[in-house]
């Protein structure tokens, strides 16, 4: 081991083979014996490999190190800081090292990954652990910020999902507001008949769910409602939620029902029944609606419009009809808060030649579910667009928007189970003859293959292909009246015409059309499709980059009922594992502003995507929150005073590194 | 000879703009007399090399050195005032980051040499260009030759202070020279070396009265084609591109006061490294646009980003000068 270097901390080097994930590409004892010879004159008074740096006997040279040799910095080159950062800075941590005196290089990623020389990669292995040397130098002992969390949670979206997280966090003995747009929670689960892989019906395992919700004591539900601001950081949200008026007066209401049976105004139900059947101007979107009380839709009530009508409220046996109640605006306080959304529908009518909208009998899924339910429009028949005639041929067409460049890259997962559940359906209640029109079969989940194996035996039959299109203009007279779906059928490499009476198209899922603005609100990204981002798409799907802000159900992505409900669930685990600590404790990377320095200038106030950035109109400048402030860096290259600094990249730090860089090459 | 402490000021590469600015210090100028011996100071008194030559190193207190680091005489004079003096001041412009001299750091000398000796006013049909040296009955004659990079002082000599502006405002000088008599005096201690004086820690528009809002910017504007300017918005509000939140304080925010935008000849903020680089991030933040074309077509609004973002600072940037520029001398 060499002397220490006089001004320079002494700094520990540790350079990992990964396995051979490094070691392959880059030569690890080489770089181990590089730096000890040639960083020693920046500090560097010892250099290690090991083959797992972050194993616990890796872990535990460096403590030893730490604590033998007096080291004052600590240098790991391994694998990406997102997946051991914690680790190594920990291990410092123990040893009485400040865990933010500890950097990691990404030799793994950023080298042996990408290169095919062994030579160069090498060389560049070396480059950026003598830029890393040089920067941890500079680096200073930070202490982590520590916060009270508030034991309230917000939960936003009442489907199967945001039901899920909201029932674990309350029946852990701690409050939820459960924040949902719709007069009932319930979500899409409520639309369907059957739920595949089971086909249990929907309604028997949803409702009692809903009911609970609605029934617990720690759960304040607040349907009709919406988010419409949201201040504070991690442990202190404050938001305000607005609860459109209703016009029915919850106290009073027993849900009875008298007033939509007296409503004389009838409106198709595009939400609920997908366009298919009606309801009422008051109106439950369904029977086992949580809660049970109506609300008036305003733009198409009669007395709202014209001025005369209240049929509902001469009617009302409890006088809960109040046409003058007015938007209520609540203010609560939550200590994290669970976003659970879920997803729109494809739009059908986009893929103009499958004729959804111009053609009569062609139906999106959405409408199809609800013509199979008993309480649907149809009472649960199967039937035309003319509501009498029965199909004898069925076609149903998959990836409707899903796997096309056109419209969604992405595979919406569910459908392919989704129309495997409708040629079932249609094979039990019509016995009609079922094509499936499929690109891939995707049933890659407990029970869902033996379910395709099951349809296949009830005859069904499939074509692999892409349908081109659905036309009704006939070219042979067995095609007359019928529906033709045009198709290529890549197992027998034919193209085939194959006239039915009815095709169903299995609309793709895509994110909410306001996520973004969602997202804003609450200082999280969604990913270029659309979804809600996750903090890491594979170890952390449920938690995003803003503390306390967790996400679940299709918000994140396109899943099932039971991938919804285990994001639910385990949401709330981390909300409740928040909550039972009291405290949370955030990093330290923060941005700040010299008062001094700061003009007030304002070109930073509307940068920051997690708003932490406020103006003092009477000191005449900025002020970061440091609970806010997540340390992105937006504002820190954008102050022009160069008044803000983002603690671990300070000029010195970085131009330190850019030093280190240029040096070791 | 008395024994008051000595004065000298110099100007290498400049355009005399801050000689003038000392003198409009006015009855200041005598504090200046009554309380130095003014040694050397080639605009206002006859002086030659040779006698400053012949001075004990170290003899003068203060040099007041102004202009940029163009050719070798300059780097010469450099070093031979930081040998003689105790305190050498950066002073102004084109001194402390080589100003507009320094703009020339975007093309060769040859290039340059050609520009000047041919436009459209040169006659000049035997294209005749300066010589370094040239044969006379007498001898060889010499002039001073380019060096490939404008530099400024602090690249080629250790500097004590600096003092900014295009040119240093006058208040600031007076200041400056009370601050050294007192220190003489005993009265007050000098700054620690390095600092920037005559001058504020914040920037320009710390000192503006003009009211700002959140900025939003949808298009960039030459003064000229917004008229009439609001007389009490933030000019850079107002679309026109005003450098003022990245230049350092201490001219009392002179342009915008009188309804021109900040052209940043303070140069930047303390700790600043890059202050076009700066300015380029800041103006980008706040360019109110989504869509590259848009926000492209915004940009083009300004038309010659160097003269925008660069016209003081080029040759105290992090690039200092084109890639040519640099290959030449190696440095
Ligand atoms: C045709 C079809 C059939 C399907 N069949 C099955 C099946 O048989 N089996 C199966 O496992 N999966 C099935 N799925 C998938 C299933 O629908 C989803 O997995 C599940 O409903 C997702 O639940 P969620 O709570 O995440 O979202 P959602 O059900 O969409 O619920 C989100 C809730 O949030 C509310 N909301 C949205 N934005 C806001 C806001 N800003 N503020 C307040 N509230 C808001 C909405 O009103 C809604 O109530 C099917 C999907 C389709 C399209
Ligand atoms: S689940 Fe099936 S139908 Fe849906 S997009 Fe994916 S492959 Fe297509
Ligand atoms: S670094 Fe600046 S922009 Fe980024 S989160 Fe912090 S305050 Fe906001
Ligand atoms: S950009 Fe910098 S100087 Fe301007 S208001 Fe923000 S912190 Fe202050
Ligand atoms: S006019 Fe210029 S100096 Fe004044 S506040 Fe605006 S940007 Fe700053
Ligand atoms: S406002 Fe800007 S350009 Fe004008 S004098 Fe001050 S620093 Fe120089």
């Amino acid at each position: 081991m060499s002397e220490n270097t006089p001004n320079k901390p002494k700094i520990g080097v540790y350079t990992c083979h990964c396995g051979t994930n490094i070691s392959s590409m880059v030569d690890v004892e080489n770089v181990r014996d590089w730096a000890k010879e040639h960083l020693g004159s920046e500090g560097v008074i010892v250099s290690r490999d090991y083959k797992f740096m972050c194993s616990s006997l890796g872990q535990e040279l460096i403590e030893k190190d730490i604590k033998e040799l007096g080291l004052e910095r600590v240098v790991v080159a391994a694998c990406s800081p997102h997946l051991h950062e914690k680790t190594f800075r920990g291990a410092s941590e123990r040893a009485g090292l400040n865990p933010y005196l500890t950097e990691m290089v990404s030799i793994r990623e950023q080298v042996s990954w990408v290169h095919t020389d062994k030579v160069v990669a090498t060389a560049k292995a070396k480059s950026l652990i003598a830029g890393t040397v040089e920067r941890v130098a500079q680096n200073a002992p930070l202490e982590k910020l520590k916060v009270p969390i508030n034991a309230n949670t917000l939960v936003v979206g009442g489907g199967i999902s945001g039901i899920q997280a909201a029932l674990e966090v309350a029946n852990a003995g701690f409050h939820v507001y459960l924040v949902e747009r719709e007069p009932s929670i319930g979500g899409h689960m409520a639309q369907f008949d059957k739920t595949f892989p089971t086909l249990d019906c929907s309604a028997c395992i949803l409702t009692p769910r809903m009911v609970e919700a609605g029934s617990n004591p720690n759960i304040t539900l607040l349907t009709w409602s919406e988010v419409v601001s949201v201040t504070g950081f991690v442990g202190a949200f404050n938001v305000t939620i607005k609860k459109k008026a209703r016009f029915v007066n919850e106290e009073l209401c027993t849900g009875c029902g008298i007033c939509w049976e007296k409503c004389p105004k009838s409106v198709i139900d595009d939400v609920y029944e997908a366009g298919l059947g009606y309801r009422k101007a008051v109106y439950t979107p369904f029977a086992q609606a949580v809660p049970k009380y109506p609300v008036i839709d305003k733009p198409n009530c009669t007395f709202f419009q014209k001025g005369t009508c209240k049929a509902c409220e001469k009617f009302c046996p409890t006088n809960a009809i109040d046409f003058n109640q007015k938007d209520e605006y609540l203010n609560v306080e939550v200590g994290n808060v669970i976003l659970a959304t879920g997803y729109d529908l494809f739009d059908a009518g986009r893929v103009t030649n499958y004729g959804y909208g111009r053609l009569p009998n062609v139906f999106t899924s959405m409408e199809f579910e609800r013509m199979c339910n008993a309480s649907g429009p149809t009472g649960g028949e199967i039937t035309l667009r003319d509501g009498i005639t029965k199909p004898q041929t069925v076609g149903i067409i998959h990836c409707v928007g899903s796997r096309d460049k056109n419209y969604n890259n992405y595979c919406s997962t569910i459908c392919c189970m989704q129309s495997l559940k409708f040629a079932h359906l249609v094979k039990e209640r019509t016995g009609a003859d079922v094509y499936e029109f499929y690109i891939d079969m995707r049933t890659a989940a407990k029970s869902y293959d033996e379910f395709y194996q099951r349809v296949l035996d009830e005859g069904t039959l499939f074509v692999r292909g892409k349908v081109a299109e659905v036309t009704d203009a006939a070219r042979q007279p067995h095609e007359k009246g019928k529906l033709i779906v045009q198709v290529e059928d890549t197992l027998i490499g034919k193209q085939r015409r194959i006239p039915v009476d009815m095709v169903l198209l299995s609309i793709g899922m895509e994110p909410r059309a306001d996520a973004k603005e969602t997202g804003k609100l609450f200082g999280i990204s969604c990913s270029s499709d659309g979804w809600f981002m996750e903090r890491h798409p594979k170890l952390d799907p449920i938690s995003t980059m803003t503390e306390g802000i967790y996400i679940a159900g299709c918000a994140t992505g396109p899943k099932d009922i039971p991938g919804s409900v285990s994001q639910g669930a385990a949401a709330a685990a981390r909300v409740l594992d928040k909550i039972l600590q009291k405290e949370v404790e955030l990093e330290p990377i923060r941005a700040s502003v010299n008062e001094n320095k700061c003009s007030g200038c304002r070109i930073c106030n509307n940068l920051c995507p997690f708003s932490a950035i406020s103006f003092m109109p009477e000191l005449g400048i900025t002020r970061i929150n440091p609970a806010l402030c997540q340390g992105c860096g937006t504002c820190v290259a954008a102050c022009p005073a160069g008044a803000i600094s983002g603690t671990g990249f300070s000029n010195e730090q970085i131009f330190a590194q850019i030093d280190g860089i240029l040096m070791g090459i | 000879m008395s024994n008051k402490p000595k004065f000298a000021m110099y100007w290498a590469a400049s355009c005399g703009g801050c000689e003038i600015a000392v003198l409009n210090i006015h009855e200041k100028i005598l504090d200046v007399d009554a309380n130095f011996d003014v040694v050397f100071w080639p605009v206002a008194m006859d002086a030659k090399y040779k006698d400053v030559e012949e001075m004990e190193d170290k003899s003068i207190l203060l040099t007041l050195f102004n202009g940029s680091m163009r050719n070798d005489e300059n780097e010469k004079i450099a070093h031979l005032m930081r040998r003689k003096s105790q305190i050498l001041v950066s002073f102004g412009s084109c001194a402390t980051e080589g100003c507009v001299p320094g703009l020339a750091n975007l093309f060769p000398v040859n290039e340059i040499m050609d520009v000047a000796f041919h436009t459209v006013t040169t006659d000049n049909p035997n294209n005749i260009l300066p010589q370094t040296s040239f044969e006379v009955p007498e001898g060889t004659l010499h002039l001073p030759t380019m060096n490939s990079r404008v530099k400024t002082l602090a690249q080629v000599v250790d500097v004590d202070y600096y003092m900014p502006g295009c040119p240093p405002e006058s208040h600031q000088i007076a200041a400056v020279v009370d601050l050294v008599i007192q220190v003489l005096q005993g009265k007050a201690q000098l700054p620690p070396k390095g600092s920037v004086i005559g001058a504020g820690n914040s920037t320009v528009c710390d000192e503006c009265p003009r009211a700002r809002n959140v900025k939003m910017i949808k298009a960039f504007h030459r003064i000229q084609e917004v008229a009439p300017l609001d007389p009490t918005l933030c000019i850079l509000e107002q679309g026109v591109p005003c450098n003022g939140p990245a230049t350092r304080s201490g001219c009392n925010a002179r342009c915008p006061r009188v309804g021109a935008q900040c052209i940043g000849c303070y140069g930047p903020a303390e700790g600043v490294l890059d202050y076009g680089a700066r300015l380029v991030t800041a103006f980008a933040s706040v360019v109110d646009a989504k869509e590259p074309a848009e926000i492209e077509s915004i940009l083009d609004g300004i038309p010659d980003p160097t003269g925008q973002f660069y016209r003081f600072n080029l040759a105290d940037s992090l690039m200092r000068a084109s890639t040519s520029n640099w290959k030449k001398n190696g440095h």
